[in-house]
């Protein structure tokens, strides 16, 4: 390998110009000959019978080109669509057949049921209030505890209890002893509640169809336009090869953007229907609406320990909030079982996951994915024993920590624990943070009848999916490996077609690092492409779950390493030396001992393209990999999060907030930072602003804009304290393990322990979230009723 | 988030727009700042038939003091409102609340004649004017601030009628307004100002009902000598906020003592 120069070093995105002078190319950005607008006719109720759809008015309204049905698709869409993925449920009692447009009954509030095209989009929405949709309202579900009661509505005739999975990892056996042996037993309910992701950028589809060579194109906002290109070639009945998906630029996804969407599948198929080419772009509402959301569960726990603060047993139920269907990706949420038992050795962890059928719009992956959930149980558990036993939350995380010397640890439920350094990123945290003086502040304050609260979170996240034996099973088949073909021109620049995507996370920058360093050759003349299924190798997985860097950052530079071989194998020729007394350093193959004796990168490339070439060399300098991952990556790290609640109103002050995180090898810093300073946005966005809203009577939904649906902005964060330490990843080439998520999966327990140590004094022990004034308050003035204590309770 | 159709037209003053309103008729609407306006209109909440655009009435658009009074035209932004002497010496509080209105693109167009004339109950210049008791001043006739607001989104101006300029009395003594939002360009979750005019307080509530409220009965209590944290209990006497997703009625209530307290002894304090 090359000396290192650009590995670690501070890059500014190389990407930022373009998009921020307004030159990116989003999917609005594209344009075609003859393109119509595509509006949808989504139900309002979240659950009715469809009796009769009138498109009369609406297909004579001005401009109107064709108004469609779910009958007119039939004739389009003749493949199987939605598929829904084992994940970690590979068997669930029921899983509905889902199409992407309803037909007799609706179960979701926008669900779509007719769609109209038309010469302009202020048309297509016009002509949308004209169709007349008859429908008989049904009684709906929108809460999972009422689902699984006895005598409520069904969502699915074929699971008339809302059940779509009930799987236990491991029963109450495994715990029995370490529940035997307790001091104490403590049990919280914790609710982490639906999210909507959100994305600058939300979804659209532009699709032309040929009807001479029956080729489809369609350029879409996707985190992985391969998924898609299999996805739709299979319902439309179309030979993959005939359709190219590209996915230019992407304001960002957050895994909303993986799974096949039904407006994808109609989009396309209009466009095949009409002759058009058609465009559709998701208004903020319909994101709300219609795009999967996050979270959307219920935790029931129960933690053993002894009074000297070891921690025994846990053990976990997740009550999942499915949706109306089983989204391609929601049973991979229950990963939240499989990592409730965080950074700690426990005697034993049973878990069962129930995915639960509502009348909602389906759930899915949203940044973390099961993840932050389960650091959230994990963090929350944690401090409730230090809690009841009396104990420093730092102590009770110290006594309980995998060490260094366990790596690699196999945890409870066989994963295998890679590495990690936890007391070392805690130390630096308590450091940074000033821990010590904080406690002391915090006494000070309570004397004055202030709450300040000092919260931690010593996270730990698996990552990098993933090895193909854990991952094929997994999607049902295609393991998520990484491609990655390294093409070397004979002037020697480079172009890197990776199978990831990038859609906001900077892979142009760090990508082209890695193979400067690797190939030795400068920085300027390396081109990353991504998100086009018409270039480079057969099949790319797209980019999620954190995994880009540790499996397609692998695959780019196993590709270069096949690269600097055959050009080693070149050199070695034209220096009529013996191959393996040639090396390669700095851009330069050379004989060892005769460092004049060299040839550079360029005269290489250019020589692979000329004649000459050794025996049963074949021209041209490129190669393509496939990386599969012997495991996956195990980021970790210690947040600690300062508040100060004001107890009168109920208002949360985020005062400070420290974050050490260990993603191993560390590429670029500066968009480490980046990802950290979104992630942990978007966890403190759970912890105190956002939540999807539903009126729990009629099921509508409530938070249908950015009013309602509350995304805080950099006023309502503090600056935010980064350290780090470096743990190379034992299980890759370069030491590198992911960043994209680590934020979201650790800041919401830091920041609700950090409330909950605040509120101590009166009894608080556990807060949900959004942790609004509002519900603060009332929780205040429920505590003080409950003590008595004589001062003043709810006055109304 | 496409509005429905619409007409257009841009009046250069207000004799136009005022023939503009009459020939497009009841459905039409002013467009000044447009801030709260364009936003119903993309979720097609609101679906005037024609909008007047009155950004280019030149004539709305200034700061005057005359007579021991502060004249204000319908169309000076919050920007202006922010950063004007005029205001910042002889009605400070409003200048202290343009500073907390939306973000910068926000204040750059919205205007406080928009706000008053939209009249909704999250917003707090109607508060002000009430608790200040301004006068409205249109092309027709002159309302006194309590006259003016009548339920919510909803003012005593007929569909012709233009609001032209807004008068505060000075009021530069001590003051305060408390904000209280998640959000730092959150609208209100309940408002409260306090202000010491002509030896006595002022006290305005901002979204506790429809309209806004002022508590005469805190200012009584103050008039009478009850302490700031006594006074303030009466802050919700007689309230019936309504709930939504970021508070509940009672919640409303309480911020209304609350924030009513506060204001009294930060503006006492300042």
């Amino acid at each position: 390998m090359a000396v290192t120069q650009l590995v670690g070093a501070k890059i500014h995105r190389r990407e930022d110009p373009r998009l921020i002078t307004g030159h990116g190319h989003y999917v609005d950005d594209f344009l075609r000959t003859g393109m119509v607008y595509a509006a949808f006719v989504r139900s309002p109720y979240p659950h009715a019978r469809v009796r009769k759809i009138e498109v009369t008015d609406a297909a004579k309204a001005p401009g109107v080109v064709a108004v469609y049905t779910a009958r007119d698709f039939k004739s389009v869409i003749t493949g199987a669509t939605h598929p829904a993925t084992p994940s970690f449920v590979a068997e669930k009692k029921h899983v509905p057949e889902r199409r992407p447009i309803a037909e007799t009954e609706v179960r979701f509030q926008g669900e779509p049921v007719a769609v109209v095209l038309a010469e302009s989009g202020a048309q297509a929405v016009d002509a949308v209030g004209l169709v007349d949709v008859d429908y008989e309202p049904l009684e709906a579900v929108t809460d999972i505890e009422k689902a699984i009661k006895p005598g409520s509505p069904a969502v699915h005739e074929g699971a008339p209890d809302n059940i779509c999975w009930d799987l236990a990892y491991a029963g109450d056996d495994v715990t029995a002893a370490a529940f035997a042996e307790a001091d104490v037993v403590v049990k919280e309910r914790i609710h982490q509640q639906r999210l909507a992701p959100t994305s600058m950028e939300p979804r659209g589809v532009l699709a032309e169809y040929d009807p001479y060579d029956k080729k489809l194109q369609i350029w879409m906002s996707s985190q992985g336009p391969h998924f898609i290109r299999l996805f739709i070639s299979g319902a439309l009945g179309l030979p993959e090869s005939n359709v190219r998906v590209v996915s230019p630029d992407v304001g960002g996804g957050f895994g909303s953007k993986i799974s096949p969407y039904p407006e994808d599948y109609l989009v396309a198929a209009a466009a095949k229907l009409s002759g058009r080419p058609v465009k559709w772009i998701e208004t903020r509402t319909e994101s709300i609406q219609n795009t999967t959301h996050g979270r959307g569960e219920i935790f029931d726990i129960e933690v053993a320990a002894k009074k000297d603060g070891t921690l025994l047993g846990l053990k976990v139920t997740q009550w999942l909030d499915c949706g109306a269907y089983t989204a391609t990706f929601s049973a991979f949420q229950p990963c939240a079982c499989l990592m409730a038992g965080g950074a700690y050795k426990w005697k034993g962890i049973s878990a069962r996951t129930v995915g639960i059928f509502t009348h909602r719009v389906p759930t899915d992956p949203y940044r973390g994915a099961g993840r932050p959930e389960a650091t959230h149980l994990a963090e929350r558990a944690v401090d409730l024993v230090a809690r009841e036993i009396g104990m420093d939350p730092v102590d009770i995380r110290r006594k309980n920590f995998i060490q260094p010397q366990d790596f690699p640890y196999t945890q409870n439920f066989g994963l295998v624990v890679d590495s990690g350094d936890y007391d070392k990123s805690l130390d630096k945290a308590l450091e940074l943070a000033g821990y010590k003086e904080l406690r002391q502040q915090q006494a000070d304050l309570r004397k004055q009848g202030r709450y300040l609260g000092i919260g931690l979170s010593t996270w730990i996240e698996i990552c990098g999916f993933g090895p193909s034996a854990a991952t094929a099973p997994a999607t049902g088949g295609i393991a998520l490996v990484e491609s990655a073909q390294v093409r070397v021109l004979p002037t020697g620049s480079v172009i890197v077609y990776t199978g990831s995507h990038s859609h906001g996370q900077g892979h142009d920058t760090t990508q082209a690092q890695i193979v400067a360093d690797t190939l030795g050759v400068p920085y300027d003349s390396i081109e990353i492409r991504h998100g086009d299924t018409a270039e480079g190798p057969a099949f790319g997985y797209g980019t999620y779950g954190s995994r880009t860097l540790a499996v397609g950052g692998l695959a780019i530079h196993m590709a270069c390493r096949r690269v600097i071989e055959k050009g080693r194998k070149l050199a070695a020729h034209l220096l009529e030396a013996a191959e393996d007394d040639v090396s390669y350093e700095q851009g330069k193959f050379m004989v060892k001992g005769s460092p004049d004796k060299a040839k550079a990168f360029g005269e290489v490339a250019f020589a692979s393209y000329g004649a000459g070439l050794p025996d049963g060399m074949d021209q041209g300098l490129e190669a393509t990999a496939y990386f599969d991952p012997p495991n996956f990556v195990w980021p970790f790290g210690a947040h600690i999060c300062v508040v100060e609640v004001d107890p009168e109103t109920g208002s949360v002050d985020l005062q400070k907030y420290v974050a050490v995180d260990d993603c191993g090898t560390v590429i670029n810093p500066l968009i480490v930072e980046g990802q950290l300073h979104g992630g942990i946005t978007q966890s403190i966005a759970q912890a105190l602003f956002e939540e999807v809203v539903y009126d729990p009577e009629s099921g509508q939904l409530k938070t249908g804009t950015m009013i309602d649906y509350a995304v805080p902005t950099a006023n309502e964060i503090p600056d935010l304290v980064l350290g780090s330490t470096v743990t190379p990843s034992p299980s890759n080439e370069l030491g590198v393990k992911g960043i994209g998520e680590a934020g979201t999966i650790a800041a919401s327990a830091a920041v609700i322990n950090a409330i909950c140590d605040a509120l101590s004094p009166l009894g608080i022990k556990h807060i949900d979230m959004p942790a609004s004034p509002d519900r603060l308050w009332r929780q205040i003035n429920q505590a003080r009723a409950t003590a008595g204590n004589g001062q003043k309770g709810v006055k109304a | 988030m496409i509005p429905a159709a619409f007409e257009y037209e841009k009046a250069g003053s207000v004799e136009e727009a005022v023939s503009l309103l009459q020939r497009f008729g009841e459905d039409a609407k002013i467009l000044a700042g447009g801030h709260s306006l364009i936003p119903l209109m993309r979720l097609r909440l609101a679906q005037p038939s024609a909008l007047v655009d009155i950004n280019g009435v030149k004539e709305l658009n200034y700061v005057r003091l005359e007579g021991g009074k502060l004249r204000i035209g319908a169309m000076t932004r919050h920007v202006e409102l922010q950063n004007n002497d005029l205001v910042r010496q002889n009605v400070p509080m409003l200048a202290e609340i343009a500073d907390e209105v939306g973000d910068n693109q926000v204040r750059n167009m919205g205007t406080i004649g928009g706000v008053l004339a939209h009249a909704d109950s999250a917003g707090d210049y109607p508060t002000l004017a009430l608790m200040l008791e301004a006068e409205l001043v249109t092309n027709k006739s002159r309302y006194q601030a309590k006259d003016f607001f009548k339920d919510v989104f909803t003012t005593a101006m007929a569909a012709d009628e233009v609001l032209c300029e807004v008068v505060f009395a000075v009021a530069n003594g001590p003051h305060k307004y408390i904000k209280f939002r998640r959000r730092l360009f959150d609208w209100a979750i309940v408002g409260a100002g306090a202000q010491k005019l002509n030896g006595g307080w002022r006290i305005g509530l901002t979204n506790v009902g429809p309209m806004p409220v002022r508590a005469t009965a805190v200012e009584q209590a103050l008039a009478s000598g009850a302490t700031p944290e006594q006074a303030a209990e009466h802050a919700s006497d007689g309230l019936n906020p309504s709930g939504d997703l970021r508070a509940s009625p009672d919640y409303k209530k309480h911020l209304a003592r609350v924030l009513t307290k506060r204001a009294i002894q930060q503006a006492q304090g300042a």
